[in-house]
């Protein structure tokens, strides 16, 4: 079917692409339907409100820029995700990128999880206190360049 | 709101199945525990509070911003 979304206009999307949050997102709780769409800029998903052109977040899976990321959250958090493995668990921060594109930020604190067999998924809260709401996307791999060099 | 008296070691229940006890008072602070099933999931209200404000920071990230950075994050893999 044919969706209109922010990042790319009116687009053709599947149903498998469909991802499902019965609670919503957090501050977003009567949005429930979105599409997970591949981002044409970098290592990026975005999250598109079905129903809500305007409404889109960027999604990153954090190992991509942080190799020691370590997803910390209560049992209780994840059971509405029905998960029959922990390999059908996906999990992803959403991103802000403010008008300073050098200051984009991961929300660590609150990651999206994923049941990827029922497209189950909810908005949880990391139980890692290391981990902010603006966790600095840049920082994070000057970090680990740095350790990276230590240690050859 | 429902405003309740309770002293050190003295709860309150909510529901049938979720306690909460008064377990120390310093100063100002309270210290709570908080006994309620698995799927009951208890969080400080502050951080609450902190990531629906970030996500609604986040929900007006421009789309235009993220190529240039995205280019950058390829890169290191």
């Amino acid at each position: 079917m044919k969706l209109k979304t922010r990042p790319y206009g009116e687009i053709e999307v599947h149903d498998k692409q469909k991802v499902h949050f019965p609670e919503g997102l957090i501050g977003f709780e009567r949005i429930r339907d979105y599409y997970m769409l591949d981002s044409k800029e970098g290592p990026f998903y975005w999250l598109q409100a079905a129903c809500e052109t305007e409404l889109a977040f960027l999604l990153i899976d954090p190992r991509v820029f942080m190799e020691d990321y370590e997803l910390v959250v209560s049992e209780s958090e994840l059971l509405p995700l029905k998960l029959e493995t922990p390999e059908d668990l996906l999990d992803f921060a959403i991103v802000t990128v403010p008008d300073d594109p050098s200051m984009i930020s991961a929300n660590l604190m609150g990651p999206v999880v994923i049941n990827r067999k029922t497209r189950v998924a909810r908005q949880v809260i990391s139980q890692k206190d290391t981990y902010g709401v603006k966790h600095s996307i840049l920082e994070e791999i000057k970090r680990e360049s740095t350790t990276l060099a230590e240690t050859c | 709101m429902l405003v309740l008296t309770r002293k050190v070691d003295e709860s309150i229940m909510i529901g049938d199945d979720t306690e909460v006890t008064v377990v120390e008072i310093k100063g100002d602070s309270v210290k709570l525990g908080i006994s309620a099933p698995r799927k009951i999931t208890v969080h400080r209200k502050e951080i609450y509070l902190a990531i629906q404000h970030e996500n609604i920071y986040a929900s007006k990230t421009a789309v235009d911003r993220i190529a240039r950075i995205g280019g950058m994050l390829k890169k290191k893999k």
